[in-house]
């Protein structure tokens, strides 16, 4: 197996270009385990860990975050946890403290696995993903970004740069389920993130379907529902709640597997809609957003 | 750091000790068997098998031969010896012959200059399999249609000999007895794996006799070398064994793993061989705890004294023999668990199938009925309107009792006092809703409740175990004491064949040592096989046999330093000890000093010791005098569940245990925490999921074992009644607390949701039953 270890962004996509089946490789949570236990056997792996620039996250003029493919779980727990809050808690539910201090949003995505933490919140907010090559570069709206179990929208030549998230624009939330409390893989997950300023709810849905999703139906619903009650002060309505979690469990196309039954999964997330609908909108009108 | 602690490596019985290897592993100096290197070494890989059951038609290894960087690739007919090992009886094939019966069964072997070599032309192996349908069903498997019911189930044979491994039955009293009211319940246990963190692993020296060394970490170095001479047919001279680092046990290094293939590798290639394990192999290559299906009746007073109990249990013992029949003795045996029943009928059944094989883990048989009888006496005591632990009390066995095999209770058994003490230790605090802290909660930072659905139980078991081997077998274990003075000083090497594999052996044989010569500096010298047999570490045994074995050539040295220091002297002096290296006198003071006394000629004694016999049981009614001694543990679990989402937090899991003497409590501590939390991880997420034979989860992605956020707070409590038979009074720690911990989780459990719960693990959607749908 070969190893190219690219010291800039520019050689890193020559190497792409010349070696299309080169497998990228950032922090190595997930690679490095497929490769222990003999899952996978690339021909080559891209190393990125020497690209600075792609460790970095900064502010675009349209008030979004970029976030370099590099960047570390860690760093937006300790960095982002304001501007981008769903994100963060995501984060936080990411394995061990030696994980996160490796594994990246950028790694999250090259792998789209139907569990990755990062996905449910990026759904929520309408993430872009930045991907280049040495052609060029382009922006890919994250729901169109996965493709299939495991497989993204990128072309073989391509490597992911950065993932463009704006920032929170009101209460997020993120909830997952695993069956221990601690350094699992999620059964399944969900995100929701409020914005104030557009009056729109955005969700995502992980380990419940082929790909990461959202729940398209659900956030009309909610979003529709919603209009005459953001200037008001006071709790959601129970059976508004209600209808938005079985729109949630709608969306999602579950299976039976080794981590759950399809049954769970699909009550589950009436659950975690539910509540993290309730705790997101309760702080937006607790907090005295709802005044602004 | 503005402070330093002292560590000291001093310390005698009944104190906490420092762990010899205790600085090595915390700084990760420790050399484990996956550490072994030598020059020019080879690495070994395995191809097994990925059918549970397959005829083999043929074994193509050229492919593997051409590859380049490959020194050998051996199948079935390099094994120069008798193709079979297992523990009690060797049924399992070194390579795979005509058949295959487990998925994961090795076929053929490869030795290649690189790991990644080895690997890849283990890949290209051609193996023509012809799959069968495999036999997954223990039940079925031992031709049962139901419930102790024979019948015609179809299900072919795994061996040519039949699929019952064993079936032991106990019958004690009336077997017609009447009774008020009668509990029946049916449990299920999964597959449990030790899920030791060092992976199997271990290097094999060829040498100039023609013999070979193997350095390894396993649990018993005796039992792997007579099974290796067999296979390699080779005399015990021949085959050499050291142990290797070991990094965790819980009997899954009970069976061999890689330990003939490694020689065969080593003897063939005339080099040095390793094989190390990957996470994935390791699951498919040992022996786990076997998954069993339970029927239990209880017949009751309507003032809560059981008057009978039924239990037909089923263990599947997959695919070959391992330890399967002594499980089945000891299910069979402690199957009512610590209580008191006059009218008893057990029949314990072990099987053959194509899942994997099942053997040795801490508990050891009893873990698995513990989950049932536990359960049914929280129902007894629902029925009755009765506190849990009140009717565990009235019906407790005690010092007196007779066993369900009528073996008498000879020492304490407090099973009541447990049971009282740990009622009355202090409760957690109600969760505090104004203070929110995810990590309190059920799912944790995965932020899944602020308290909604959460409701909290409290549960109780108690359960008891075996200590030592049982049934007639000859268990003992040899230690060699030497002491003699170095540079001016007294020092003393103890040398046994006894595994340490984490729990503290070595600690515990360094304390002997200090209080019975009196001396400091004390040695440990490898553990191998110039040595006699120093008898398996499993069965919580090794302090009680080994630990007796070097207090009783301690002994032989001390009596023998007393000659000398009399001859010296002059003449006898009566009462005589040891301290700080010197002979002294209360009547006369110092006699001398080891120094002086033992200059240039230094006292050994070596001493095989054993523990009171046992006595096989009668076929028929289970009756013997079976076992050495019971070590007795309750638990007090506090859980909080979120009911809507079936996620568990246990808030306390609070632990009394009889140890007889704690010889080292810290030590002792370490076991029940950590056998504790074993026993969590069974009753909340631990089992490896097949189907039809085929594992589903050898990850540990998927196969989730308890971390921290999952280990509760625990109140441990540690009573000494010292047992007159065994060295200092004390009794085996290791296991008991691992038995109790699970049932007492799903004591609260129940208490918590109101569910039957009768399926352990315990999943999520178990626990929605009522709530959410």
């Amino acid at each position: 197996m070969e190893f190219l270890t690219p010291e800039s962004w520019d050689e890193a996509l020559t190497a792409k270009a010349l070696s299309p089946d080169a497998l990228p490789l950032a922090g190595g949570t997930d690679v490095m385990v497929e490769l222990n236990l003999t899952a996978r056997r690339p021909p080559l792996l891209l190393d990125l860990t020497r690209i600075p620039e792609l460790t970095t996250w900064s502010l675009t003029d349209d008030g979004r975050i970029r976030l370099g493919a590099g960047v570390t779980y860690r760093q937006v727990i300790e960095e982002l946890n304001d501007e981008l809050p769903g994100l963060a808690m995501a984060a936080r539910t990411v394995g061990s403290p030696q994980i996160r201090n490796r594994g990246t949003v950028g790694g999250n995505l090259g792998a789209a696995s139907p569990a990755g933490d990062c996905h449910p919140p990026l759904l929520a907010v309408g993430a872009e993903v930045e991907v280049a090559s040495v052609v060029g570069s382009r922006l890919i709206p994250i729901d169109e970004f996965f493709t299939g179990v495991k497989r993204n929208a990128l072309s073989p030549e391509e490597l992911i740069a950065a993932v463009i998230v704006p920032t929170a624009r009101g209460p997020q939330q993120f909830s997952k389920i695993g069956t221990r409390n601690a350094m699992v893989i999620a059964v399944c997950s969900f995100a929701i993130a409020l914005d104030a300023h557009h009056q729109t709810v955005g969700t995502g849905i992980g380990s419940a379907a082929p790909t990461p999703i959202r729940a398209h139906g659900a956030e009309r619903m909610l979003t529709h529902a919603l209009k005459s009650l953001w200037q008001r002060r006071g709790p959601l309505p129970e059976d508004l709640v209600q209808q938005f979690a079985l729109n949630v469990a709608t969306a999602a196309k579950p299976i039976d597997d080794v981590r759950g039954t399809a049954a769970y999964r699909q009550h589950a997330l009436t659950v975690m809609a539910r509540r993290t609908l309730t705790w997101a909108w309760d702080e937006y009108w607790s907090t005295g957003e709802a005044a602004a | 750091m503005t402070t330093t602690q002292t560590i000291t490596h001093t310390g005698r019985i009944g104190d906490s000790a420092q762990r010899p290897d205790g600085t090595l592993k915390v700084t990760g100096q420790f050399a484990y068997s996956s550490d072994l290197w030598m020059d020019g070494m080879l690495w070994g890989a395995t191809l097994r098998s990925p059918h549970p059951s397959a005829r083999i038609r043929s074994v193509d290894i050229g492919p593997a031969l051409a590859v380049p960087g490959v020194h050998a690739v051996l199948t079935k007919d390099d094994v120069p010896g008798l193709n079979a090992y297992g523990l009690d009886h060797a049924d399992q094939p070194v390579l795979a012959a005509d058949v295959v019966r487990y998925q994961g069964e090795p076929v053929a072997l490869v030795a290649a200059d690189h790991p990644e070599t080895a690997r890849l032309a283990a890949e290209r192996i051609v193996v023509d399999y012809e799959p069968l349908p495999p036999v997954t069903d223990a039940m079925l498997a031992v031709g049962h249609i139901s419930w102790d019911t024979p019948g015609q189930t179809g299900v072919p044979r795994v061996h040519p000999e039949g699929n019952l491994v064993r079936h032991v039955k106990i019958r004690k009293g009336d077997p017609d007895p009447q009774a008020d009211v009668v509990i029946t319940g049916e449990y299920e246990v999964g597959m449990q794996d030790q899920a030791f963190l060092g992976p199997e692993s271990g290097l094999a020296v060829p040498a100039e006799d023609g013999g070979v060394d193997l350095y390894v970490a396993t649990q018993w170095l005796h039992v792997d070398q007579r099974q290796i001479c067999i296979a390699l047919g080779l005399g015990p001279e021949k085959v050499r064994l050291t142990l290797a680092g070991v990094g965790g046990a819980f009997g899954g290094r009970e069976d061999l793993s890689m330990h003939v293939h490694a020689c065969l590798l080593a003897l063939h290639t005339g080099k040095p061989v390793k094989i190390v394990y990957n996470r994935t192999e390791s699951f498919l290559g040992h022996v786990h705890r076997h998954p069993a299906r339970m029927r239990y009746q209880h017949g009751v007073l309507r003032d809560g004294t059981i008057v009978y109990v039924r239990a037909s249990i089923y263990l599947d013992g997959g695919a070959y023999t391992s330890s399967t029949p002594a499980v089945v003795a000891n299910a069979g045996t402690m199957g009512i668990g610590p209580y008191d029943v006059p009218n008893v009928r057990v029949d314990c059944y072990g099987a053959f199938t194509n899942n994997p094989p099942c053997g040795a883990m801490r508990g050891f048989g009893t873990v698995q009925a513990a989950f049932a009888y536990e359960a049914q006496l929280d129902r007894i005591a629902a029925e009755l309107g009765l506190d849990p632990v009140d009717i565990r009390c009235r019906n407790a066995m005690r010092e007196g009792s007779r066993m369900t095999t009528g073996q008498l209770v000879d020492s304490a058994a407090p099973v009541d006092e447990l049971l009282r003490r740990v009622q009355a230790l202090p409760l957690p605090p109600p969760v505090d809703p104004t203070q929110l802290d995810l990590r309190e909660q059920p799912g944790g930072v995965s932020n899944t409740t602020h308290g909604e659905g959460v409701r909290r139980g409290v549960g109780y078991a108690v359960a008891f175990k075996n200590v030592g081997f049982s049934e007639g077998f000859d268990d003992y274990s040899t230690a060699r004491v030497r002491l003699e003075v170095v540079g001016g000083e007294p020092v003393v090497t103890v040398h046994t064949a006894a595994a340490e594999v984490g729990q503290g052996l070595t600690t515990v044989i360094q304390q002997i040592v200090r209080t019975e010569l009196g001396v400091e500096n004390v040695v440990l010298a490898p553990a191998d096989t110039q040595i006699g047999n120093g008898g398996s570490t499993s069965a919580s045994r090794q302090t009680y046999v080994t630990g007796g074995a070097v207090k009783a050539a301690c002994e032989l040295v001390r009596g023998e330093v007393f000659d000398i220091a009399q001859t010296c002297y002059g003449r006898a002096v009566r009462d005589l000890h040891l301290v700080d290296g010197k002979v002294i006198s209360p009547a006369e003071g110092g006699i001398g000093s080891l120094a002086d006394l033992l200059i240039g000629t230094p006292v050994e004694r070596t001493i095989e010791w054993r523990h009171r016999p046992t006595y096989p049981l009668d076929p028929e009614t289970g009756r013997a005098d079976a076992h050495v001694q019971y070590a007795f543990a309750a638990h007090r679990a506090v859980v909080d569940v979120d009911t809507e989402l079936g996620l568990v937090k246990v808030v306390a899991l609070d632990c009394v245990q009889d140890v007889g003497k704690a010889i080292n409590p810290q030590a002792v501590r370490g076991q029940i925490y950590g056998g504790a939390l074993q026993g969590l991880g069974l009753a909340l997420m631990e089992e490896i999921v097949t189907t039809d034979g085929i594992v589903r989860n050898a990850s540990f992605t998927d196969y989730l074992i308890p971390t921290v956020l999952d280990a509760p707070p625990m109140q441990v409590e540690i009573l000494e009644y010292a047992d007159p038979h065994a060295p200092y009074g004390l009794r085996g720690v290791g296991e008991p607390p691992t038995i109790s911990a699970g049932p007492a989780i799903l004591a609260a459990l129940r208490n918590a949701t109101g569910l039957p719960l009768t399926r352990i693990p315990v999943r999520p959607e178990h626990l929605i039953g009522s709530v959410g749908r």
